[in-house]
């Protein structure tokens, strides 16, 4: 039983950086222009297409160590993923910043299933995969009576510590920069900020390119974790990471990774000790639950509306 | 600014575009993943990079231009205002023009090949489904995404009442429509605090929510295998299509055993009911209840602080379009004659909101055509049928931005003296 809870631990803490590593878009621009960007889980799912291109382009021009591999891969697929998040602001969101709430709404599903059926006509419907690069992994501990044991791969080590760097890289630039003193202000008031002289454009530029970005470093670490990927990933990935972005409360960035690693920890609990099959229909009633209970979540400030 | 200052600017703005475009189209359009390998597909790559960047080109020459610009800014607005429908009053040529479009969809059945009545059908389901979901987000101006989960169940329920009862379909649909509307009530309570953004992902997880559990759950819905129905399934009223039976339909009337009877009674049902869907539709938006959720569409705090129950309006709109969901997800199963999750995913779900988006919120005769002509199109065009969904991103996402509230434009309904 112990080497169970051992295992699963460490699978969630995984699930749950990854989840949070996406979350982190949800959040951050919602938090900025209060709406819910639903073409972002199709960044992630757009991500890992550019992670299993770059990753055969690369190793059929040079063998190279894994590490450099995929250090590269992170250099290619980040980029392409933030410009992808700047276009799909400049192209569908900017227009409606001042419309109903609605229209931007629809205007987001419209690009979510834009950006699905792209890759689809470009790519194919069948499943992708990545061959495996990292393999092997540390046993944790070894059940004396089974000889079961709880192994945390190489690949879940390599998953934590970008996650813990890629998060701690963040909470630099949006505590001691200017750049991340300009998101601060043009989060909590647009229209003051703009008056002292914050391009407040430019901010929310910003803020979609670092949440896709993220949402590219995910991706990578997702495509080297479970190695095979379709163009419909997005969907679920985004929901999930959604959820996770609720349950830290919307808008705080600390919230949405304290989300992701509660979600994922809670997700893989459930699926290794009650049922795999519901493991999704738990996530989503988690998020009902939080919706109708909590919509606040653990950290979010509440919202107030005014007449 | 000179004239040279600005096209100096209009070629850096081209430039900064095409390396825009090289950097997204390069990678996932000309390169394609072949397993673990690769092959490449440049010339696609660089169709659509020099394509989009001769336009981006094109429009900022426009734009410079003022002899083009003005010809231009006309087109474009003429174009947007063309059609018009006003609910309130039909003139007399209108009304002799709708009579000739019911009398037409009455007869056409008899005159289409079997393959072009099954789309005519599948086009009344999808009426059917707008029409509902019309409802709900036209009217009352809640966004659900979860809307494919009162199809689903109006559906099942429709085959798991004859899986286990056998049950016939005449009193199956009625109690699976109920079962739909019950669902969609059940669905109300928790979102009633929520609104926007908020409520379409509750309604999104809720949807997907039904979908896994049919998928799930294989001893009570057969999982992703699906629910079989007999064929022929639907009956004339208790009278079978069968072609052996001796008291089949056929047989009764003394005509020639046709494949096509059934789907002529089930299309000629299908229309009598959206007919009749539609006469309430068009009633319910000028009484009382059709005026409430206006209100609240257009904003809630007003809304209630006029004593509108937002809870009751709420249900109601929430309740009737997964009513009209359930019926459409009824005779969906009537004309498959077969079940499966697969039939319910997101993608159903983001086709009915784009439809009822196109034919503009809360408009019914443009979202009647916005039905007919999105499940008709790629039937006529099979070469676009794949990039079928993603038309539909597009038209969302340009109309969302271009005409808002959809391409026809509504009158609002108001007490004047010309109206009778």
């Amino acid at each position: 039983m112990m080497w169970e809870i051992i295992q699963q631990t460490v699978n969630g803490l995984a699930l749950g950086s990854i989840y949070g590593l996406i979350a982190i878009g949800y959040t951050m621009v919602y938090g900025i222009i209060g709406m819910i960007n639903f073409a972002h889980g199709d960044i992630y799912m757009l991500g890992a297409y550019v992670t299993a291109i770059s990753i055969a382009v690369i190793s059929s021009i040079a063998s190279m160590p894994v590490v450099l591999l995929l250090s590269l891969t992170v250099l290619i697929v980040v980029p392409i993923t933030a410009l992808h998040g700047y276009v799909l602001e400049k192209i569908a969101y900017k227009p409606l910043r001042h419309a109903q709430k609605l229209s931007a709404l629809i205007t987001a599903i419209g690009m979510s299933l834009f950006l699905q059926n792209y890759i689809q006509i470009s790519q194919g419907a069948r499943n992708q995969g990545i061959p495996t690069l990292i393999s092997g992994g540390f046993t944790l501990w070894t059940d004396k009576i089974s000889s079961l044991s709880a192994v945390m791969s190489y690949t879940q080590v390599v998953i934590l510590v970008v996650t813990l760097v890629s998060m701690l890289t963040l909470a630099y630039v949006i505590k001691s920069t200017s750049l991340g003193r300009q998101c601060r202000s043009t989060q909590q008031d647009q229209m003051m900020s703009a008056m002292l002289g914050v391009n407040t454009d430019r901010v929310i530029s910003v803020v979609f390119i670092i949440g896709a970005g993220l949402a590219g470093v995910g991706s990578v670490l997702v495509t080297l974790n479970y190695g095979s990927f379709d163009f419909f990933i997005g969907f679920i990935a985004g929901i999930k990471a959604f959820t996770a972005a609720v349950l830290g409360g919307i808008g705080s960035v600390t919230g949405a990774m304290l989300g992701g690693l509660l979600l994922g920890m809670s997700e893989s609990f459930f699926s290794g000790l009650v049922n795999a099959d519901y493991k999704d229909v738990f996530a989503f009633g988690l998020l009902i639950f939080f919706m109708v209970f909590k919509p606040t979540g653990l950290l979010g400030t509440p919202e107030v509306t005014k007449v | 600014m000179s004239k040279k200052e600005s096209y100096k600017k209009l070629f850096k703005q081209t430039f900064l575009f095409f390396l825009v475009t090289v950097f997204i189209f390069v990678p996932l359009v000309g390169i394609k993943l072949l397993g673990w390998k690769y092959s490449l597909r440049i010339p696609n790559a660089l169709f659509l990079i020099f394509g989009l960047t001769v336009i981006r080109f094109m429009i900022g020459v426009i734009n410079l231009t003022p002899r083009l610009r003005g010809p231009f800014r006309k087109v474009f607005s003429q174009v947007s205002y063309l059609p018009h429908v006003a609910p309130t009053s039909i003139s007399q040529r209108k009304k002799s023009l709708l009579f000739l479009v019911i009398a037409l969809s009455f007869v056409l059945p008899f005159v289409i090949e079997q393959y072009w009545l099954s789309v005519m059908i599948t086009a009344l389901i999808y009426v059917m489904l707008s029409l509902g979901l019309n409802i709900v987000i036209g009217f009352a101006g809640l966004l659900d995404l979860g809307y494919v989960a009162f199809f689903a169940v109006g559906a099942y329920g429709v085959a798991l009442l004859h899986h286990f009862f056998q049950i016939d379909f005449w009193l199956a649909m009625p109690i699976a429509a109920f079962l739909a509307m019950l669902v969609g009530g059940l669905l109300a309570f928790p979102v009633l605090r929520m609104h926007g953004d908020y409520l379409a992902i509750v309604t999104l997880g809720f949807g997907e929510i039904i979908r896994l559990l049919l998928n799930n759950w294989t001893e009570f819905t057969r999982g992703p295998n699906g629910v079989i129905l007999p064929r022929p399934y639907i009956s004339f009223f208790g009278i079978p299509f069968d072609k052996n039976s001796p008291n089949s339909f056929h047989n009764l009337l003394g005509i020639e055993y046709s494949l096509s009877h059934k789907s002529i009674f089930l299309y000629l049902c299908l229309l009598l009911i959206v007919i009749a869907v539609t006469y309430f539709c068009l009633r319910l938006k000028k009484m009382p209840l059709g005026r409430s959720w206006e209100a609240l569409r257009e904003d809630e705090i007003a809304c209630r602080s006029m004593g509108i129950n937002h809870v009751t309006i709420k249900l109601f709109a929430f309740g009737l379009g997964a009513f009209f969901g359930g019926i459409g997800g009824g005779f969906f199963a009537a004309l498959t004659e077969f079940v499966s999750p697969s039939s319910f995913t997101f993608i159903e779900s983001a086709l009915v909101v784009s439809i009822v988006v196109l034919g503009g919120l809360g408009s019914i005769p443009g979202v009647i055509i916005a039905a007919v002509v999105m499940t008709l199109l790629p039937e006529v065009l099979r070469d676009i049928a794949n990039v079928r969904v993603l038309m539909f991103g597009v038209v969302m996402v340009v109309m969302m931005i271009w005409r808002p509230r959809g391409l026809t434009r509504v009158l609002r309904p108001r007490f004047n003296k010309t109206s009778k």
